[in-house]
């Protein structure tokens, strides 16, 4: 399994993410943003979190028009899997491979801590390693990570299981407690809190580790 | 030619900074401010000199980039 992982001005997850796919078994390439073409036969590509041109005009906005993200669309439009952790989910919303948008955190502040999750659904390729309706901890790292979207996007996300993570306990003010969402084709999956971070026992659990050890063997079958 | 672009976010749309400017605001003794919303002015110095043109131009600017009309509405000024 062949994963790319777009590294953008600011960026400073990209790495983090590569660990965790390189220890889940997958070959992992670097992209710059100013790259046109991925590398061939790339499976998934990892947009990772960070502060993207420094969160300028709105978060992720500018990196969503960044050359490689022409190729990101690209890849998802043909079905190709997709990944947005943090600002990455900001990207994948700026750029309209979901829908919604990531607003200020409701209570002003940054947060950074670790928080607990429900696995929404585990019809996915992100998410079949964890049994649906169990809870996981992850943390999470944002000040912008209150997901909003009109109310019929939001009847349309939970109608059609598209929810893949909601809060426990709401730390940002996300509408409907949502943590992550799926795209249509359920091959896109953006999240604000971080899976990366809790990938290995060193890092303090190991919650994390399913969704990259479930990828890479759900890929490797496609 | 310049060009303003007011961005602000739409009604119905939770604006935190702006309740948090309006709870400064009373705590420094200004009662009565029922409402505050915070936008974005962004100012554009354009080569067009076609009035029309740049409104056309700026406005398909907002669409792509400036605003995300998701949450955002902007208006166009060519000054």
């Amino acid at each position: 399994m062949h994963a790319a992982v777009i590294v953008f001005p600011g960026s400073n997850c990209d790495r983090d993410l590569a660990v965790a796919f390189e220890r889940a078994g997958a070959r992992v390439s670097m992209v710059w943003h100013k790259d046109t073409d991925l590398p061939q036969g790339v499976d998934i590509i990892g947009v990772p979190g960070g502060f993207s041109f420094g969160d300028y005009l709105r978060c992720g906005a500018i990196a969503a028009n960044s050359p490689i993200c022409r190729s990101v669309i690209g890849h998802a439009k043909k079905g190709g899997y997709v990944l947005g952790v943090c600002n990455g989910f900001q990207v994948l919303t700026e750029t309209g491979l979901l829908p919604g948008v990531l607003l200020r955190n409701a209570g002003l502040k940054y947060i950074c801590k670790p928080v607990s999750l429900t696995v929404e659904t585990a019809d996915s390729a992100f998410t079949h390693g964890y049994a649906a309706g169990s809870h996981i901890t992850i943390p999470i790292a944002h000040h912008d990570g209150n997901y909003f979207a009109d109310a019929d996007t939001l009847d349309r996300l939970e109608g059609d299981d598209r929810v893949a993570f909601t809060y426990d306990d709401n730390p940002n003010g996300s509408a409907r407690d949502i943590a992550g969402i799926l795209s249509e084709n359920r091959r896109v999956l953006g999240m604000m809190p971080h899976p990366e971070r809790m990938a290995e026992p060193l890092q303090g659990g190991t919650d994390g580790a399913p969704m990259f050890a479930s990828l890479v063997d759900q890929l490797a079958l496609a | 030619m310049k060009a303003r672009v007011h961005v602000m976010l739409k009604n119905g749309v939770l604006d935190p900074q702006g309740e948090a400017v309006r709870h400064a605001l009373g705590s420094l003794g200004f009662d009565g401010v029922n409402g505050v919303r915070q936008g974005k002015v962004i100012e554009l110095d354009l080569s067009e000199t076609d009035a029309a043109k740049a409104k056309e131009t700026v406005t398909a600017m907002c669409d792509k980039l400036l605003a995300n009309t998701v949450i955002e509405s902007y208006s166009v000024e060519i000054l």
